[in-house]
């Protein structure tokens, strides 16, 4: 199918989108890379009647490293961030977004603003602690990830607002990013059935003193496992001590059932996944 | 209508294009380069790969105005001189095509990797070629073609 007609705006400043979005925000989408909304508006479950294409505004076009943030701007596309962020979680993490041709056009941000619940980038940010920066003609706010992710593709972001960046803690955690996927294999490239986004400190005993675990596929929206996390820190790192965080993680899942995975092969998932990243985590 | 300036295969197309008209059917009926395909239309089966600035994307997920000031490149560029592009030729030694149709996609993604010069082994050029969906070959011919020609173009 093709998609249905549209008024495309191509702004090249910050300012002339937020205008744009400010007259038009309920009825015009935000283009980025469009590698969730394209093939949306192709089978026509998207009909936005405006596209802003933000992708020529060079404001948006930067990584910067300042003020202890690694900050990621609207324009940066996967394979640059995957190659150029600095941010060891999500490099490892973009390498299973997509083939190359798709993180050639998608963006980070993108994925965020997208909020697929199977999709690996929330995970992520949402692992590290990350903020959304949201910027409207009625000034700019900053989200923390977890009160960003609402639901199914459901976000804080307000029709007149543009996210114009992600900032993520500039820290050195150990990390750990796995996947499950349909495919034998673990082949890349497909939406996970279950991925976990993983970091933690560890003191001089070798005990965590503090983890996160995040996932995706999990429930409505990427998730944290509080729970588990409460029980690993400060405690010796033990494969008891990781099969009972695991149980506790898979009873955070709240999973969807569909015709890759059941909601109970899911939740053993988080829970497999769980113990072999903090294996990872703890070597 | 928008008014686009896009460099095909070294050729600059002043146009004036529908936004919603898709880069992949610019190429193929405003411009006449059928080689490249449409399978799915959402980004899956890869058949409509071409480079664009170099590197390859899906030409059914980007619109024709958002390749504007942008060079593309498709599989009629590959051939020099008559010559198959060595890819092609060891697609075609192989058996790694039936009926061709997802072979421009193959090409196109593949050949930005080839030129890196990085030989792949059978697990490498697997994982090279999952984007592209081939419902003939069985991918065995695919993959000894990948192979030979990275061995090939690292010489």
């Amino acid at each position: 199918m093709k998609p249905a007609a549209f008024a495309y705006l191509a702004p090249e400043s910050g300012e002339e989108a937020l205008a744009a979005l400010a007259e038009h925000g309920e009825a015009a989408a935000v283009l980025a890379g469009g590698q969730s909304l394209i093939p949306m508006m192709n089978l026509r479950i998207a009909t936005p009647g405006m596209l802003i294409d933000i992708m020529r505004i060079p404001e948006l076009c930067h990584i910067r490293r300042a003020e202890g943030w690694i900050e990621i701007g609207a324009g940066i596309r996967m394979t640059k961030a995957e190659r150029e962020s600095g941010v060891p979680l999500l490099m490892a993490a973009l390498g299973h977004v997509g083939h190359p041709p798709i993180r050639n056009c998608g963006t980070v941000c993108g994925s965020v603003a997208h909020a697929d619940p199977a999709a690996e980038v929330p995970a992520v940010l949402l692992a590290l602690d990350g903020e959304v920066t949201l910027r409207s003609v009625r000034g700019e706010r900053v989200v923390a990830a977890n009160d960003f992710f609402r639901s199914y593709f459901t976000t804080a972001r307000e029709p007149d607002e543009l996210v114009v960046a992600v900032r993520i803690p500039d820290r050195s955690r150990r990390v750990a990013f796995l996947e499950a996927t349909p495919r034998l294999g673990g082949s890349t490239g497909e939406f996970a059935t279950i991925a976990i986004a993983a970091a933690a400190d560890r003191d001089d005993g070798g005990r965590f003193s503090r983890v996160s675990l995040a996932y995706a596929g999990a429930a409505e929206r990427a998730i944290r496992a509080g729970e588990a996390e409460a029980i690993l820190v400060g405690s010796e790192p033990t494969p008891a001590l990781f099969a009972a965080a695991a149980q506790a993680a898979g009873a955070a899942a709240d999973p969807p059932a569909d015709v890759h995975a059941g909601a109970e092969y899911r939740r053993r998932l988080v829970e497999r996944l769980t113990r072999r990243a903090l294996e990872e985590l703890a070597a | 209508m928008s008014a686009i300036s896009v460099t095909v295969n070294g050729v600059v197309h002043e146009l004036d294009v529908s936004p919603r008209l898709l880069l992949a059917d610019l190429l193929r009926d405003r411009l006449g380069l059928t080689g490249t395909k449409i399978g799915c239309a959402m980004g899956a089966c890869g058949a409509c790969t071409v480079l664009l600035d170099g590197e390859p994307v899906r030409s059914c997920l980007l619109f024709a105005v958002q390749a504007s000031g942008r060079r593309v490149r498709t599989v009629e560029d590959l051939a020099s001189d008559g010559e198959l592009h060595p890819l092609a030729r060891a697609l075609h030694e192989h058996h790694g095509l039936q009926c061709g149709y997802c072979t421009p996609g193959m090409l196109m993604a593949l050949v930005s990797l080839l030129e890196a010069g990085k030989p792949l082994d059978p697990k490498a050029a697997r994982e090279a070629v999952a984007g592209n969906l081939c419902r003939c070959t069985g991918y065995e011919g695919i993959v000894d073609a990948v192979v030979e020609a990275s061995r090939v173009a690292g010489e």
